[in-house]
């Protein structure tokens, strides 16, 4: 034989954490709240820091860019009345015009280092720049358009001691007699960048900083709606699990305290009306006790009276001596009727109270029998017993019920049965489980018609009102028994077919207030009897 | 009222006259009886409020050979008691004046006459109250007469042993012909009941009696009848024969089955 055991789960597997986050999210109103406000104030800030990051740096580069414009318009005049001036024999001479041209404009922004300036000879690709300035951070592009006679600018990213950098770069073609020129104006944008950078930092903190706020107080804020509600909640839980003085705390006039109101005017009424209710049960109850009593006192001198006269009757003549006879017969119904009237009533007040003792069961069945194999006698038929189940050595099956009520049930069960069996044999069986109990008492005599297996447990309900009731049994015997098995937490149910006999199922937990498990033993004899272990 | 207020002379208690009391009593049926009539009729008392009822069981109670006394309230219960010196006492739990239980209480106090208690309710908690009381055993009104003079037979049948039988439970001695159980040398009291039932469970060491027979055999009911009896008179039993009614060593507990004794 082999032993497999089963991997037990890792306590804290992710599956678990991620089932235990989804448990609190769905249980938790606040945490809710709190992550909706987070999420969307952070998407309110990211957007609104975009949009203000965008709107800055468009302002800052729009500024600059008419500085640079004004810069280049300036610096171009000067460029073209130095050419205008050139003699176009001498190159050299040329050349050196358009270096200091070059050098000149530099000049002009190299103070404040607020741009470079290159120089360059349209058709000999040659030229001037201004330090750090290299011709080829100039874009290809750009280029051509200036080339090609307009004045041109773009962004880019142009070379300097530590790395890239960002830039404005404005072009504009020059002419003049001794050839053409392009002036190209480079303004780093590194301060415009460095303050956009800023202004994105205090953004960013800001915007965490309002979130993070914006969530702490909606925690805060939650706490006063959700505080309440937990109160209202957990009042409700014990007002439910039966403390009925429980109130809510109403402070001020606000929605809360309305609901803390509402729900203290609920729980008002439900009190009044669970009190009249116990007040009516107990009156009742009261009442049953009183019947009982003012009752029981008469009848049993009556009782008396009448066996006095009962055990003379031999000296009586023979009219007074059968009155003496019907009188204590009629007496001994009239007192079932009375007891089991009261009973009835008790069930109906819910003044009924289950007495569980732990008990041999097999014993109770085999009294049961015994008290009325009389009976059965006299009625043409006899009772077999079948027991099994888990007995001890001395042939006892425990189980804790209200001995009292199960005897009950059991004479109630059997004089039925002995009533309708027609001279068949009654079969007794008790089968038990670890949880369960089954009483079966099955005849084979008249039978029940369908429907009437419901209708046999009504209150002196007879399935042939012309059939007597030889052991005298008062019509509320079934639905005494019935109310007895739900009163252990168990059932009763009958079956039966017209002409093949009936069969009454008695199921009781095995100990007090457990519940019933799967019934030992079936309703119907046309299924075999499973045994128990 | 005034219709029961002057039954016949047999209701001597009820009316105060105390004709069973009194050491001068004008009749036959006084005692201390005469030696020719009353020596062998046991005396009942009957405390019961209802006239109809306690008239009706003086006639049975006395056509079964007992000599009954009465008495209408619980408040008269006790002296009528001292004065009547009954073998039984029938006792209705539902009285004007003082309620049954108390007088059950009161009687008990002094006394191990055996009391069997007259109900209307079989209601559990009312009959078990009883018991608790001291009542030695109770009967559901309306009961049968012969039921009635069978519970009073009952508890007026003593066990009977040899002359000298000596038994012995723990360090508990019983001498069962003088009535007489003692621990250590110190007599202990207990009520005839309990008594009976000591010496059953001591008859048989080791053996477990079930509650059905010790129904029968203590309490003398043939058929099953209400197993609390045992359980309540179990409980009044240890608290007087047991050092530690919670740990029992004399009388011990068969789970589910029932009681045995324990060993000597």
């Amino acid at each position: 034989m082999v032993r497999t055991s089963r991997l037990r789960p890792t306590h804290w597997g992710p599956a678990h954490l991620v089932k235990g986050a989804t448990r609190m999210w769905r249980r938790s109103l606040r945490l809710r709240v709190v992550a909706l406000t987070l999420l969307l104030s952070s998407v309110v800030m990211a957007l609104l820091g975009v949009f203000l990051l965008d709107r800055v740096g468009q302002g800052l580069l729009a500024d600059k860019r008419q500085a640079a414009l004004g810069d280049v318009s300036s610096g171009l005049v000067y460029a073209r009345a130095q050419l205008a001036s050139a003699v176009r024999s001498d190159p050299n001479a040329v050349d050196a015009l358009v270096e200091t041209i070059d050098t000149e404009l530099g000049r002009r922004g190299s103070p404040s280092g607020l741009f470079d300036v290159a120089v360059l000879t349209t058709n000999r690709s040659s030229g001037f720049t201004t330090s750090p300035l290299d011709t080829a951070d100039i874009p290809h592009a750009l280029r051509l358009q200036v080339r090609g006679g307009a004045e041109a600018e773009t962004y880019a990213n142009v070379h300097r001691d530590d790395g890239l950098e960002r830039a404005l770069i404005i072009g504009a073609p020059v002419s003049a007699d001794v050839g053409s020129y392009e002036v190209y104006y480079v303004f780093p944008l590194h301060t415009e960048e460095q303050t956009l950078g800023l202004v994105r930092r205090v953004l960013l903190l800001g915007g965490a900083a309002l979130v993070g706020l914006l969530a702490a107080v909606v925690w805060l804020v939650s706490r006063q709606v959700v505080t309440p509600v937990r109160m209202a909640a957990r009042i409700a839980e014990r007002f439910a699990a039966g403390n009925l003085a429980e109130r809510m705390a109403v402070h001020g006039d606000d929605e809360i305290a309305r609901l803390a109101a509402s729900f203290n005017d609920m729980a008002g009424a439900l009190q009044r009306q669970i009190d009249q209710l116990e007040d009516l049960s107990r009156a009742q109850r009261r009442f049953t006790a009183d019947v009982s009593h003012e009752l029981r006192t008469p009848l049993a001198t009556i009782r008396m009276a009448a066996d006095v006269l009962y055990e003379s009757r031999g000296d009586f003549p023979p009219a007074m001596s059968r009155s003496a006879e019907i009188l204590t017969g009629q007496l001994e119904r009239f007192e079932r009727l009375l007891a089991d009237l009261l009973e009835i009533s008790r069930y109906d007040a819910r003044a009924a109270v289950l007495e569980p003792d732990t008990v041999d069961l097999a014993g109770l069945v085999r009294n049961a029998a015994a008290e009325f194999t009389d009976g059965a006698a006299r009625a043409g038929t006899r009772i077999d017993l079948d027991i099994r189940g888990d007995l001890t050595p001395a042939g006892s099956l425990l189980a804790e019920v209200d001995p009292r009520r199960v005897a009950r049930i059991l004479r109630n069960l059997l004089a039925n049965a002995i009533d309708h069996a027609e001279g068949a044999t009654i079969e007794v069986a008790l089968v038990t489980s670890a949880d369960t109990v089954a009483i079966r008492v099955l005849d084979h005599g008249v039978g029940l018609r369908a429907g009437d297996s419901e209708r046999v447990f009504d209150r002196f309900w007879r399935a042939d009102p012309s059939r007597s009731r030889a052991t005298g049994g008062t019509g509320l015997g079934l639905s005494i028994a019935r109310e007895d098995a739900r009163l252990h937490g168990g059932e009763l149910v009958a079956w039966g077919r017209p002409g093949e006999g009936a069969s009454f199922r008695l199921l009781l937990p095995r100990r007090a207030g457990g519940i019933l498990g799967t019934a030992p033993l079936p309703l119907s004899p046309d299924a075999s009897l499973v045994r128990a272990t | 009222m005034m219709a029961y207020a002057a039954p016949s002379p047999h209701h001597g208690e009820s009316n105060g006259s105390g004709s069973n009391a009194g050491p001068h009593g004008p009749s036959g049926q006084a005692r201390p009886a005469p030696p020719e009539s009353a020596v062998t009729r046991p005396r009942v008392l009957v405390v019961d409020d209802d006239a109809a009822l306690a008239e009706m069981l003086g006639i049975v109670l006395r056509r079964e050979g007992f000599e009954p006394a009465f008495v209408a309230t619980g408040d008269r219960a006790m002296d009528a008691f001292h004065r009547a010196r009954p073998d039984v006492v029938l006792l209705d739990l539902m009285l004007p004046g003082r309620d049954g239980l108390d007088v059950c209480r009161d009687l008990r106090a002094e006394s191990g006459v055996p009391i069997v208690m007259l109900t209307a309710r079989a209601d559990t908690a009312d009959v078990v109250r009883g018991l608790e009381a001291g009542a030695d055993d109770y009967i559901v009104k309306p009961f049968k007469p012969t039921e009635l003079v069978a519970r009073i037979r009952a508890r007026l049948r003593h066990l009977t042993g040899g002359a000298a039988e000596q038994l012995r439970i723990d360090d508990i001695e019983i001498d069962v012909g003088s009535h007489d159980v003692r621990r250590d040398g110190e007599p202990m009291s207990l009520t005839p009941l309990e008594f009976d039932l000591l010496v059953t469970l001591a008859r048989t060491p080791r053996q477990v009696l079930t509650r059905e027979a010790l129904l029968a055999q203590v309490w003398g009911y043939r058929h099953a009848a209400d197993t609390r009896l045992v359980n309540v008179h179990v409980q009044r039993l240890r608290a007087k024969v047991e050092r530690d009614p919670e740990h029992p060593r004399v009388v011990i507990t068969v789970r589910g089955v029932g009681y045995r004794a324990g060993p000597p």
